[in-house]
């Protein structure tokens, strides 16, 4: 068993699947904050390549790509960290999250090799639909690094079955139209829909998009396997920017955002414990 | 040669690179587009609208002093200047807006560099009643505040964007960030033949009638096709659109690309000359970019050039050769530019004289029965403040 189907599973609900963007605001507080996620519960996290374009980001997630391109992050690079993630003693998969031109430009076979050396768990192309990413899945079944597809609102059911038996990993259900951010609402149908897809595929299934609290990720809980939280860690992340830079200060910023995230993402519930590997408590 | 295929693909060009939740947005267009375009009410209308409002036909105006000045073959204009809002722009958006009508949107959102294309939509919105956003980046809001204005006067509300590096790619981007936020009553109305699938062949179709009605010109004109025909490419509409009735005849094709202040400089829009493959704002094509794949931002003294990218359908027709694209700079542009303000009287914008300066290149190699169309994209009014600006900083008098 992949250690990705490990801790991506079923049995693991609720999934708490969080994003940060690699090298904001450098390297070596996105090893720390990945550890300090573990830590947290996390039962896999989301690297985020920086991009000049980023189409399906908000505001927040814009404005930390900026910060880690003017600290010289590039895929290559981020791709490079897990290994030194992992030596710092990280378990959890790690699913790299990049926008297709910079993939494209690495060169997919390149790619892959350097995600199997780096222990790279699975892989997140938010631009490239599912018509277009046949080459692509199939690259990624023959090196077994799940690609994970998307699916929102507007997906028709018949593309959901369709998404859905192609898929590998997690399908990840956009909560709302729109892009990356933190927001009060979801999309009215988002209950229907996410019944729509459990019906439609035996994927786990894990939700993201606007999701910053744990009042919101208990309403959810019912319908889906597991929730995917970024804009919420990325604006902690962007109010300690100074002190996560400086080696002296960086343990402490990076405690704090903790303390900030378990209170706002999981508040009176007990945080997953996904190192037994067993259920959960959270939200269940 | 039947382009695209049913992926948007113009061989290995196009497709579809969006976020999920636009995929449904995007086969509701292609099917509200499929069913207007076979429907003679809908094309009827279209026709209609583009004489009535637009003043379609634009002429053909054969410059004479110039061409004999110049040597070689004999260069005509299609006069796209002369439609209303002075520029092409208006074809596509008349095209697209009665189609945002017929699908029952209510609200246009668009993109602007120069504000061209954000007056083109905000016209349009007015004259059928919808409500129109207009997406602007907020360096090219500082350099075209007059554009802003005339945008507001028609109605729209111009957001400024300030992500990015505040211009043209950037406002691209937060219009399809707006659309997927707003895709159940938002129309977006594309300004050029550049995005995903079926925006590309959408703007071509709507802008073809520039080919189609010059070529019947120069046949009834002239008694034979044009040797060669020349069009500036920023995306590149207008120059699908005249290049695409001549695909199958035995026409030259020469897209100018804006060669900036030199393409042996970093300050140029010469996708396909510098550029690589690579997908931006939802297609495969060729790009400025960094080795890493960042996107590069590029310049023009021509703000409607000034884009990183190329419609795909350009792209394709560079890789199998049958249309060409050379750079013209800065310097040409604005001297060829000049040139037709004082020995014809017209003067044309900063984009289309990229074109002009192209075709005095090409006229020179051909003998002087030949002829060759330029496609006249749009009016110079629009520039008199950065043409000014540049002549007073010492820039070239007439010498062609």
């Amino acid at each position: 068993m992949s250690r990705f189907s490990r801790y991506i599973s079923k049995d693991n609900k609720m999934l708490f699947i969080p994003y940060i963007t690699a090298g904001d605001p450098n390297a070596d507080a996105t090893v720390d904050l990945a550890l300090m996620l573990e830590s947290l519960g996390a039962h896999a996290i989301e690297l985020g390549i920086p991009y000049s374009d980023p189409l399906a980001d908000g505001p927040v997630i814009q404005k930390a790509s900026i910060r880690a391109l003017n600290s010289g992050m590039t895929l290559e690079r981020a791709m490079s960290l897990v290994p030194i993630m992992r030596e710092k003693g990280l378990k959890i998969p790690v699913i790299i999250f990049t926008y297709y031109n910079l993939l494209l430009q690495l060169g997919e076979e390149q790619f892959f090799k350097l995600a199997k050396n780096g222990d790279i768990d699975a892989v997140l192309v938010p631009d490239l639909p599912f018509e277009e990413s046949c080459l692509l899945r199939e690259k990624a079944k023959v090196h077994q690094i799940p690609l994970i597809s998307l699916v929102a609102p507007t997906t028709s059911v018949e593309r959901l079955k369709k998404i859905g038996e192609a898929s590998e990993g997690f399908l990840y259900c956009v909560s709302s139209l729109g892009v990356t951010g933190v927001r009060d609402e979801f999309h009215p149908d988002v209950y229907h829909f996410l019944k729509n897809v459990k019906s439609a595929c035996d994927l786990p299934i894990a939700v993201g998009f606007g999701i910053s609290s744990y009042q919101q990720v208990e309403k959810l809980s019912p319908f889906c396997d597991g929730f995917i939280v970024g804009s919420v860690i990325v604006r902690e992340v962007e109010n300690r920017i100074d002190q996560l830079a400086k080696d002296d200060q960086r343990p402490l910023a990076v405690e704090e955002i903790k303390r900030t995230l378990s209170v706002k993402l999981f508040g009176p519930f007990e945080a997953p414990n996904q190192n037994k590997g067993t259920e959960s408590t959270a939200y269940s | 040669m039947k382009q695209p295929n049913h992926l948007g693909r113009y061989g290995a060009f196009g497709g579809k690179f969006v976020p999920e939740t636009l995929m449904y947005a995007l086969e509701e267009l292609e099917a509200a587009l499929t069913d207007a375009m076979n429907d003679s009410e809908f094309l009827n209308l279209l026709q209609h609208t583009l004489k009535e409002y637009s003043g379609r036909p634009t002429p053909i105006t054969p410059i004479k002093r110039l061409s004999a000045e110049i040597g070689g073959a004999q260069i005509y204009l299609k006069r796209e200047d002369l439609n209303h809002t002075g520029a092409h722009k208006i074809n596509n958006a008349i095209g697209q807006g009665l189609l945002a009508k017929r699908m029952g949107k209510q609200k246009i959102v668009a993109e602007t560099g120069a504000g061209q294309h954000g007056v083109a939509a905000a016209t349009v919105a007015a004259y059928l009643g919808l409500s129109c956003i207009v997406f602007m980046g907020k360096k090219d809001i500082e350099r075209q505040s007059l554009n802003v204005f005339r945008m507001e006067l028609l109605g729209a509300e111009v957001v400024a964007v300030e992500s990015g590096s505040q211009t043209l790619k950037d406002a691209t981007n937060e219009a399809i960030r707006y659309w997927v936020s707003h895709v159940d009553d938002t129309f977006y109305l594309i300004g050029s033949v550049v995005g995903p699938h079926p925006y590309p062949l959408m703007v071509r179709n709507f802008q073809r009638i520039i080919g189609e009605e010059a070529k019947e010109q120069m046949l009834s004109k002239t008694g034979k096709l044009p040797n060669a025909v020349c069009a500036c490419v920023g995306g590149g509409s207008n120059a699908m659109g005249v290049f695409y009735p001549f695909l199958e005849d035995d026409v030259q094709l020469f897209g100018a690309e804006a060669g900036g202040k030199g393409t042996d400089t970093k300050e140029h829009a010469a996708t396909l000359n510098k550029g690589r493959k690579g997908v931006i704002h939802g297609a495969l094509t060729y790009l400025l970019q960094d080795d890493r794949g960042q996107i590069l931002e590029p310049y023009s003294i021509s703000a409607g050039l000034d884009y990183p990218g190329i419609g795909p359908e350009h792209a394709y027709l560079a890789e199998i050769g049958r249309a060409h694209y050379e750079s013209i700079t800065d310097d040409e542009a604005v001297k060829a530019l000049q040139a037709l303000c004082e020995k014809e009287g017209i003067l044309p914008a900063l984009e289309s004289a990229h074109a002009l300066a192209l075709a005095f290149k090409k006229a020179q190699t051909m003998p002087p029965e030949q002829s060759i169309l330029v496609c006249l994209s749009g009016r110079g009014d629009k520039d008199v403040q950065t043409i000014r600006k540049v002549l007073k900083e010492g820039g070239s008098h007439v010498s062609v």
